[in-house]
């Protein structure tokens, strides 16, 4: 484990990547402690330019645009994290079984999968979201989570798989084990980096989705999210006004989020397969 | 029966199952909505000074008309009927014109929007990313990150920040629409010339979003083919080192194939919100003012649109994949097997 956790910190792009979300996840956690306001109070003019009193300037509702901004990294990651929990859980307990029971389960499985890939879960997340009373970020993360589970399901089915005619697999099975506990001890701790890997990917790849729904105007309601905030910004035309504070920032940070979890996912995709390292 | 037809039913057998499921979602999903779109449509037919049971009788007809008196098995019977016969629906908000109408106007702009940019996309991409995976070094180590952050932005604001750069700052090209809203679309010089500048941002947007995701699989993808025995041994030969990418680039780009048609359900959506940011005249701007209206036959009108291009594209991609490689052709018969 310690072995793994210095190989790890040998490699650059996992230290960068590490560094920035570390900076990230206080911004949006620890930021709002030292604010006074909510994110939704309004304290000057609509569009105001970055001064010494707001930083980043204000927004159409004349908010601060840098407390809010903390509010709504806070938000994002909460989704993104949520959602890639749900899509991690589902897609590994899936991809597990169909890997190693093989057979039947596995056709059904796998066909399941490659209709959820081929049907765009941005259609299917467009026709719930509509269809919903209210948006909760939770209602929502779980969504996004429960349309993006094929991906890592294929994965961890293939990596299942290869491990399941392994000899400590075998003697775990004749030894009368069940399938939970050949699964649980015998599998998934061989595929735990790449389960984490995946997770990684999953957390951006929400980020992402919450911030392209809110674009459309089916974001979560009554709090602030990065992607409501770029949906703020596009309606009340922040672009023709020039005020590219109000959009510039939240960009910044769903980027900076999504590439950080990437660039970790590719560092630790270097130190796990070191065919790619050189 | 040759391999290749059986091969190409099975495909197609398959991705009719898929359009059927995706059909049933697509139907019923929508069903869901709460607010009832015939009242606002009622409301905005008669005055603040009808009398109610003119309204009420308007209410009646209008649930006759769009059939929502029935039970949702028999709906969804109609309702695949009514496709089959070519016919999508009345829109609620564009009332009584028909959905058909209305995204036929649209579609031809999304398609001249998203083909040449992902095909472009695909092409430079993988170029870029087999060179980055080949010289190592510097170049790798510009072009990887690059392609791994624009890949990190969601694609719709990574048009904001090019209409930004290009549209205020630079002030090159219009900011928005998919033509100046003093024209009307017809084939004379002076509108092709202005909707090609309306076309460009957009275009570039859907386009350099697509280089990034292709050059980061095909930068994996070249470095184990760069590890491969013939490799090594044309390098020994002392084969040009153009030549060698020449053939890594077509070994590794067959999975390529495989890789963009799975990712193309979520190219697409990309694409179809960038449409939004530049009021592009596309079927994502049609969506989203559907969304807006809760006008849900049009909302279905462009997600089937956008569920068909899928599958139509993959179907496509399987085909040409099977084409090019016969090796695929035998093994995915087994495995559907």
């Amino acid at each position: 484990m310690l072995e793994i956790l210095k190989n790890l910190f040998n490699s650059y792009k996992v230290v960068v990547g590490a560094l920035i979300l570390t900076a990230v996840i206080l911004f949006g956690f620890v930021g709002p402690l030292f604010s006074d306001m909510s994110p939704t109070e309004m304290v000057g003019l609509l569009y105001q330019e970055p001064s010494e009193e707001y930083i980043l300037g204000t927004d159409n509702f004349g908010r601060d645009i840098f407390n809010e901004l903390m509010f709504a990294t806070r938000t994002s990651l909460i989704v993104g994290v949520l959602a890639g929990l749900v899509a991690t859980l589902i897609g590994t307990t899936l991809g597990l079984f169909a890997g190693y029971l093989g057979g039947v389960v596995d056709s059904v499985i796998n066909s399941l999968t490659n209709l959820f890939l081929t049907v765009p879960p941005f259609v299917i997340l467009i026709l719930v979201s509509i269809s919903l009373e209210t948006r909760s970020i939770y209602l929502l993360a779980f969504l996004i989570g429960f349309t993006s589970w094929p991906w890592v399901t294929r994965s961890v089915r293939s990596q299942t798989m290869s491990l399941r005619n392994r000899k400590h697999v075998d003697i775990a099975r004749i030894s009368g084990f069940n399938i939970f506990e050949i699964l649980g001890r015998e599998i998934l701790p061989y595929i735990m980096s790449y389960v984490f890997m995946t997770f990684s990917i999953q957390v951006a790849f929400g980020i992402i989705q919450e911030a392209t729904l809110s674009m459309l105007g089916l974001g979560p309601f009554n709090v602030v999210t990065l992607g409501k905030m770029l949906q703020w910004a596009t309606m009340y035309e922040a672009m023709s006004a020039g005020a590219w504070w109000a959009f510039v920032p939240p960009i910044f940070l769903v980027s900076l989020i999504s590439f950080s979890l990437k660039y970790i996912n590719s560092g630790m995709d270097e130190v796990f397969n070191p065919k790619l390292r050189k | 029966m040759s391999y290749f037809t059986k091969y190409v039913l099975q495909k197609l057998k398959w991705y009719i199952i898929v359009f059927f499921v995706a059909l049933f979602l697509n139907f019923y999903l929508p069903r869901l909505i709460p607010g009832n779109p015939i009242s606002g449509l009622v409301a905005q037919l008669t005055g603040p000074g009808t009398d109610v049971s003119q309204a009420n009788q308007m209410h009646q007809t209008f649930v006759k008309e769009f059939g929502l008196d029935k039970s949702i098995p028999v709906q969804f019977f109609n309702y695949v009927k009514m496709l089959f016969q070519g016919s999508m629906g009345t829109s609620f908000s564009f009332y009584p014109r028909s959905v058909n109408s209305i995204v036929a106007e649209a579609l031809p702009w999304t398609l001249i929007l998203q083909v040449p940019a992902f095909t472009i996309g695909w092409i430079l991409g993988n170029t870029l990313g087999a060179i980055s995976a080949y010289k190592k070094g510097v170049v790798d180590h510009i072009i990887f990150p690059f392609s791994l952050y624009i890949n990190a932005i969601p694609r719709y604001a990574f048009g904001m920040l090019l209409m930004w750069i290009f549209g205020i700052i630079l002030g090159w090209f219009p900011l928005a629409g998919g033509y100046s809203s003093s024209m009307y679309p017809n084939l004379s010089w002076t509108f092709i010339s202005n909707a090609a500048s309306h076309y460009i941002l957009p275009f570039l947007s859907v386009m350099l979003v697509t280089v990034g995701g292709q050059a980061i699989g095909m930068r994996e993808m070249s470095i184990y083919e760069l590890d491969s025995d013939y490799v090594l041994y044309s390098r020994s030969l002392g084969i040009k080192d153009s030549k060698i990418v020449q053939f890594v680039f077509k070994n590794a780009s067959l999975p390529q194939i495989t890789a963009f048609g799975s990712s193309l359900p979520i190219l697409i959506t990309g694409a179809v919100v960038t449409e939004v940011v530049f009021s592009y005249p596309g079927i994502g701007s049609l969506l989203f003012d559907a969304i807006r209206q809760s006008d849900y036959a049009l909302i279905q009108g462009c997600t089937l649109v956008i569920i068909l291009s899928v599958v139509f594209a993959n179907f496509t991609l399987d085909i040409l994949y099977g084409f090019i490689d016969p090796r695929v052709r035998t093994a995915q018969m087994e495995e559907v097997e």
